[in-house]
Order: structure tokens, then C-alpha cells, then sequence
């Protein structure tokens, strides 16, 4: 009798375990949201229409979580059948009922002293697969904990923190492998991205962003820059299952803002890689910014589509990078298909006809300094764009009228010491919090920008005095969340950016938001300031 | 009734007597370690800090490393209960051991679970064999039926995966025989009655003034609204059948031995 009962629970474990087929197939269960940016195709796109352009208005706060770090909060949390899984800076890992915000289980994650990540000691999210959620840490270990209790089933170490590897960005999970790659481009790492058998750790391939002597690209490279290079990976990639292949952004080379010492293209650097996701060889890449001088990660979301293009169906990913321009690609081949500026950009003027960026002769760091548009935090970052198949418009956060004067300084490579060769200067007031009353109506402001794919052309913005570190999130009802630096989270019309709600959260919202349902009921929730905000329609 | 920690719990039912009674006899008997009367509430508190701080480095038993004996008040530098105090808080320079960040008070309840603890049995049971008794905690102790292993068993009762972190091996003997005795706060089961439908029972998890969250039969994570149960109940018994008579010492100092083992990963 009792080994019956085992056996029925067993399969009812079993049937509510997230497999791949489950990942793959997210759209078929909008009530949850099972990776980092709701899908294989990164689309951050809900299929969920409770929530309308007409009742969005009476959103009501439902429950805030407040976290016990005061680091800021990227992440976007997971929710599967109910429960609500997500960190809290740096490293920890928490499980929540989704509807009220009362925690299962903390696992608290005791991060190494030697860990010095350059840009905030914070995790983006998590991934799950079967009853095991992953995490990658910023002292470079990826840690399996079992979903239901929050313990730990294995904890590999993939990195060295005191060289500056660290782990930010929330893994993929392709098949039976947790893929990751490493941060770490200020502090002249050689960047890599590793697969993780999901149920013992073992590493199953590793591809590193910078080509070793005698493999295709090492050329690219002078000298030994290769080996100090950066090119690191802080954003998680995508998947395309007919394909294959898991795509995923790649950082700037380093030094970040001298590139004397490192004359060449210095690929992977500033491109997308396409990998065979059994074994990680290199299909196919795409730079966006060849020989990169003002920090031009293309740490971004790889969103994934298929779309009319030209008059006949085609596989596309779609890009909107931090050097200022919005691109379609071919997701199967890496053909270049168009690139066009969504803000003001002057490094380059256009395009050769195999889709290289013609750079502007004068487009170069320099000692006395360079002013390039976009300015160094980009046109856009890493904020998640999105994509909605219903209105058939890329949704961009974007920093306009943006520039920075680039600045030149020699530095040699000293192992675990910052590597940027420089500096970006702001030429224009703050881009980051405080008051805003000195900005004069031409200087940088940040939008949520609306983009027809087929034409590069804008179709619409909603303009913010400040600028935005915010994803977007849009659902097949036309409403598109996000936020900005000014600490209001809003919905606007997706079609056309009219705005319809919003709540002032008194903290920036630097996180990709995401929707959910329970029990028939549906939720929108962000991070903002370093809570987690949670709201539902008024009952 | 006072706290009593569980490692009291297993002594004074291997030493029947009233609670009152135990501790006074303890502490009496316990006067060449203790410079003085501990509070109750202060062994049970120091418990979960020794726990919580301690363990990683100086293990359950306090004994873990070379040449100290924390539980059997063997040190190398502290004399007095100050000495213990100054060290925790301190640390010692130049060794493994660091100034934790506690104020005196916390301290203080650590040298009364050390001091106290030193009375206690060590467990009666020895020679056991850890590999025996993981074949034992799978297969005749049937124990994967409630409890997990690293990734193995049920997540019905609690994950065991680093016990051996957690308990010490006279407190996995007593939860073996007399599993009542030993059931942790943190691992009570409660039966809820929603007011529409069956009734459901779990582990407890968590909960406030307005709702409850369990882990149910079939390891779901769920969360009760309070005002919609008909009734809810803390069970009072363990779940947990005895082993007394199930297997033989020589099986039961076999399993400890696999439980103290099971440390679970460094992180």
C-alpha cells in the first residue's frame, strides 16, 4: 500500500514538473512565466488579456516583497503553477505563493569575499527545469537547488572570481544543459560561455567569446590582447528549436576605451553568436560594433520572430543594440538584413553591402576626447525590449539625445585590477537619479520607443524626463508595462503609447517586468527600487 | 513549561523524570563545568545560534576541529564563561576562527548551550557504518518514502541532505526511536480543512494572522487563506514511525552513522 502512495505521488511530482517541452512550449501556458524573459523567442510577450487597454486603470497592489539587500533589483522572477521563485541580491533564492507574496523557503547564499562584479552585486533571475531552479553567482559558481525545499544539489564553481569572473544574468536552460556565460570585461577577463549537464554540474562544452590561437577570428587581435580581451556575457541568450541553435549577445573588448593595443576587429566582441546548443560550435556571428572604443556591449536580448519580411515568411532576430541601432537578422544563416538608427548616432554613416557598420574616420577614443552619439550607456542596454506579435511592433527603452566625450588613457593589464584604458565624460547634465531641473529641453531624456520591424521606422514614443533602465513587457491585450529611472511604473497602449495607469513606486525600476495568473486571476509584477511589486485588477 | 532544547528532550526520556526535576538535576550534577544556572529559554536560543553560526566550522558535536571539544568543554584558550564570550565575539587573530557579529547577550547563550550540553549522553549508539546504513535508510527503513537525500525520496518530511550539519548523533538516535521527542518547530505538520473541500495535511512552512503555507502529500507548495478554512490544527504526534523495534542497534547506529555523514554542499 504504502509503495502505492509512493507511486501516485511520484507521478503527480512528475506531471507537475517543468520540462523542457514545458520551456519550449511556454506560450501554451501563459499563466506562468518559466524563464527569464517568458519564452525560448525572449519576447517578453504574454498571450494573458485579462488585463485590457479599457481596465488597466484599476490595477490595485496586491502584495510587495521587500528585499534585504539595498543593491538594486534587476531581476525578473520566475512563476510556475502558482509559486513565484526569484533572488534577492546578491545570490539568494527565494519561493513565494504568487498571489500573496508569503515565502516557502529562502536559501541563503554565502558569496565569496573575492567576488568584485563591476557593476552591482546582483543577480537577474533564475532558471528552471524539471523540480530544479539554477542560479549563477557573482563569485562565478552555478548553483542547482531543488525547487521544492530550496536546497542544494550541486554547486559548481565555473569561474575565479579574484580574476573578475562573475555570473549576473539569469541561465538558459537548453535540453539537459544550463547555459551561462561570464561577466567580467572591466576586469580584462577572456570571456566564455559554458554548458552544465542540469543534473550533476559537468561542464559539456565551453565556447570562448575571444578565439584562441589557430581557431578562426584569433586574427582579429593583436598581439596578446586576445588573452585580456573582455568580450564578456552579462544577458541572457535564446533559443531557436529548428535551428538548434542558442543565441546570445556579447560584450566590449578591452580595454573598454583604448584600442591601440588591440588593433582589429576583436571578435566576438560587440556581436551575437549563434551556437550549436549540443555542442557550442559556432554556427554563425554577426558584429555590430568591430573594433569597439565606447563600451558598446551587445549584452541585449536576442528576440526571436517570424515575421513578413519583404513579402515572404522569414526567421529573423530582431536587436536593438547599445551603439544606437536597430537590427534584423537572419536567425538561421546571420544574414544582415537592415540596420537602422533609432537615436542619435554619429560613429558610423551606414552600411557596406555584406551589413559591416561603415564607421566615421573620426569615430576613435582619443586623449583629448571624442564626442560620440550614443554616449556610453547606449541607446539602450540590457533592459529587455519586447515584441508583440499582436501589433507587430519592437518596443525599445531608450536613452536619446544621448553622448559622452571618450577619453583615452594607457594602462597596462594587471590580473583582478579594473581594465578600461579611460573613461566616457558626461557632456550634459546627470544621466542617473536626482533632480532634474537643470535639463534643458534638447539634452538626453529616455523613451519607450515603438519600432515596425519591416521599416526600421518609429511609429511612436512615450517620452520621460529621465532615463530608463526598465524592460517592457506587452500581452496580446495591446497593454506594454515598464518604468524608468523617475520610479514610476506605467502601462501605455501598445499601439499607440497613449498612457493609461501608472503608480510612482519611489524607487528606479530597473527590471524587466512580467505578468502571471492564479486561480483564474492576472497579475503584473516589476522590481523597483530594491522591492518587488505585485499588483492584479481591483475584485 | 520552559524551553527545553531537544537534546534535553532526548535525556529526560532516556533519565524519565518531571522537567523541573531534569534541569535541577542537571545542573547540579553539572557544577565542575558550570560556572552557573543557565536559563532555559538561553540553551534553547543558544542552540539555534550554535547552530547557525557555529556548526560549519566546529560541526554539531563541537568537535571538528583538532584538539577542541566544544560540547565536552574542551578548549584551548577559554577558561571562564567571559573567556568563551570574548572569543565568539572577537574571534582569534591568526586562526580560522573570526569575530562574529553578535552582541554579548547572544554570546552568552552560546556558552550556555556549550556549558549545559557537556552534561548530556553522547549516543549509546558506536560502530556504525554510514555505507550500511544508506543501503538501510533506502531500502528496509523505507525512509525515501518521506524523506530526501540529495535529489532522493520525498519532500513530504524534511530534506536530510545535510542533517549531519544540523543534529547531533544522540539527537538522530532519539528521533529514530522516539520520534516525538525530536520534532524541531520547524517541522510540524498541520491538518487544514478549507470550507470547500477535503482536508488537506502538510508540512508547515509558514504563516501569519491571514494565511498558512504548507508542503502537501503530493510536494506541492501551497498557501491557505485562513478566513476560507473551516479549521486548521497543528498535529501534535509525529508522522514519523519509530525504529525501535524495526531495526536492530546495530542497523539504528548504522543509519546515525549515514545521518551524521550527510553534510549537505559547502554553500
Amino acid at each position: 500500500m504504502k509503495k502505492l502512495a509512493l507511486l501516485v505521488v511520484s507521478i503527480t511530482a512528475l506531471s507537475a514538473q517543468v520540462t523542457f517541452d514545458r520551456i519550449l512550449n511556454a506560450g501554451k501556458e501563459p499563466q506562468n512565466w518559466l524563464t527569464y524573459s517568458g519564452g525560448m523567442s525572449s519576447q517578453r510577450h504574454s498571450t494573458l488579456t485579462q488585463i485590457t487597454p479599457d481596465n488597466v486603470k484599476n490595477l490595485e497592489l496586491q502584495w510587495i516583497f521587500q528585499s534585504r539587500s539595498l543593491e538594486r533589483y534587476e531581476a525578473t522572477p520566475l512563476v510556475v503553477d502558482g509559486v513565484m521563485y526569484t533572488v534577492q541580491n546578491p545570490d539568494d533564492v527565494l519561493a513565494l505563493d504568487a498571489a500573496t507574496g508569503r515565502i516557502y523557503w529562502t536559501y541563503s547564499y554565502a558569496t565569496s569575499p573575492d567576488a568584485r562584479p563591476c557593476c552591482g552585486r546582483l543577480s537577474r533571475g533564475l532558471a528552471i527545469l524539471g523540480d530544479t531552479l539554477f542560479i549563477g553567482t557573482i563569485d562565478a559558481h552555478v548553483v542547482a537547488l531543488d525547487a521544492k525545499s530550496g536546497k542544494p544539489l550541486w554547486n559548481a564553481q565555473v569561474g575565479d572570481p579574484e580574476k573578475g569572473y562573475a555570473i549576473t544574468h539569469a541561465p538558459l536552460i537548453v535540453k539537459d544543459k544550463v547555459i551561462v556565460g561570464m561577466a567580467g570585461g572591466e576586469y580584462g577577463i577572456r570571456g566564455y560561455i559554458l554548458a552544465l549537464d542540469t543534473k550533476t554540474g559537468k561542464e559539456a562544452w565551453r565556447f570562448y567569446t575571444i578565439p584562441g590561437p589557430g581557431e578562426p577570428g584569433h586574427e582579429s587581435w593583436k598581439g596578446d590582447s586576445w588573452q585580456h580581451g573582455g568580450a564578456s556575457v552579462w544577458v541572457t541568450g535564446s533559443y531557436d528549436p529548428e535551428s538548434n541553435l542558442t543565441f546570445w549577445g556579447i560584450g566590449n573588448p578591452g580595454p573598454d576605451w583604448n584600442g591601440d593595443n588591440r588593433a582589429g576587429d576583436n571578435l566576438y566582441a560587440c556581436s551575437v553568436v549563434a551556437l550549436d546548443a549540443d555542442t557550442g560550435k559556432l554556427k554563425w556571428y554577426y558584429q555590430f560594433s568591430p573594433h569597439d572604443e565606447f563600451d558598446y556591449d551587445a549584452t541585449q536580448i536576442p528576440v526571436l520572430a517570424d515575421i513578413e519580411w519583404q513579402g515572404r515568411p522569414r526567421k529573423v532576430m530582431m536587436w536593438a543594440n547599445r551603439n544606437g541601432l536597430f537590427y534584423v537578422l537572419d536567425r538561421t544563416s546571420g544574414q544582415f538584413l537592415s540596420g537602422k538608427p533609432f537615436v542619435k548616432v554619429n560613429w558610423m554613416n551606414g552600411f557596406d553591402e555584406r551589413g559591416r557598420p561603415m564607421k566615421v574616420p573620426a569615430a576613435a577614443s582619443s586623449k583629448e576626447g571624442t564626442l560620440i552619439y550614443p554616449g556610453n550607456q547606449g541607446g539602450t542596454n540590457w533592459y529587455s525590449p519586447s515584441f508583440s506579435p499582436h501589433t507587430g511592433l519592437f518596443y525599445i527603452p531608450t536613452w536619446d539625445n544621448y553622448s559622452s566625450l571618450y577619453v583615452k588613457q594607457d594602462q597596462d593589464f594587471v590580473e583582478g585590477r579594473t581594465f578600461g584604458g579611460g573613461g566616457p565624460r558626461p557632456t550634459g547634465p546627470a544621466t542617473k537619479t536626482g533632480v532634474l531641473n537643470f535639463r534643458g529641453d534638447d539634452d538626453i531624456y529616455g523613451a519607450i520607443r515603438a519600432v515596425d520591424p519591416k521599416t526600421g521606422e518609429k511609429k511612436w514614443e512615450f517620452k520621460m524626463a529621465d532615463v530608463t533602465e526598465a524592460g517592457i513587457l506587452t500581452t496580446a491585450s495591446d497593454v506594454l508595462f515598464s518604468g524608468g529611472h523617475e520610479g514610476y511604473f506605467f502601462a501605455l497602449d501598445a499601439r499607440n503609447g497613449k498612457l493609461l495607469w501608472k503608480a510612482p513606486l519611489g524607487g528606479e525600476v530597473r527590471s524587466g517586468p512580467m505578468t502571471f495568473m492564479v486561480n483564474g486571476r492576472q497579475y503584473v509584477a516589476v522590481d523597483a527600487g530594491n522591492s518587488l511589486f505585485v499588483w492584479a485588477l481591483r475584485q | 513549561m520552559p524551553l527545553i532544547p531537544v537534546s534535553f528532550r532526548s535525556m529526560m526520556t532516556a533519565f524519565p523524570m518531571n522537567t523541573s526535576t531534569a534541569i535541577a538535576f542537571l545542573l547540579a550534577s553539572g557544577a565542575l563545568l558550570a560556572q552557573h544556572e543557565y536559563p532555559a529559554a538561553d540553551i534553547e536560543n543558544g542552540g539555534r545560534q550554535y547552530t547557525n553560526n557555529c556548526v560549519y566550522c566546529h560541526g554539531p558535536e563541537g568537535d571538528q576541529i583538532a584538539g577542541i571539544n566544544l560540547l565536552q568543554g574542551k578548549f584551548k584558550r577559554a577558561v571562564s564563561d567571559d573567556d568563551i564570550v570574548q572569543i565568539i565575539r572577537n574571534g582569534v587573530p591568526g586562526t580560522g576562527m573570526p569575530a562574529q557579529n553578535m552582541n554579548e547577550s547572544n554570546a552568552r547563550t552560546i556558552v550556555a548551550y556549550l556549558r549545559t550540553a557537556t552534561l548530556g549522553p553522547a549516543s549509546t549508539l558506536t560502530g556504525g557504518n554510514a555505507a550500511r546504513g544508506k543501503t538501510l535508510f533506502e531500502g528496509k527503513g523505507a525512509c525515501t518514502t518521506c524523506h530526501r537525500v540529495q535529489g532522493t525520496g520525498s519532500r513530504m518530511a524534511p530534506d536530510l541532505s545535510d542533517i549531519g550539519m544540523q543534529r547531533r548523533a544522540i539527537e538522530l538516535e532519539k528521533s529514530l526511536v522516539d520520534p516525538a521527542s525530536g520534532v524541531l518547530p520547524q517541522h510540524r505538520f498541520v491538518q487544514v480543512t478549507p470550507k470547500n473541500g477535503p482536508a488537506v495535511t502538510g508540512r508547515l512552512l509558514n504563516q501569519d494572522t491571514f494565511t498558512l503555507q504548507l508542503i502537501d502529500s503530493q510536494e506541492k507548495l501551497r498557501t491557505f487563506v485562513i478566513a476560507d478554512l473551516r479549521d486548521y490544527s497543528v498535529l501534535k504526534n509525529s508522522r514519523m514511525p519509530s525504529y525501535k523495534d524495526k531495526l536492530s542497534r546495530q542497523e539504528l547506529a548504522d543509519v546515525v552513522s549515514y545521518l551524521v555523514s550527510l553534510k549537505g554542499l559547502n554553500k
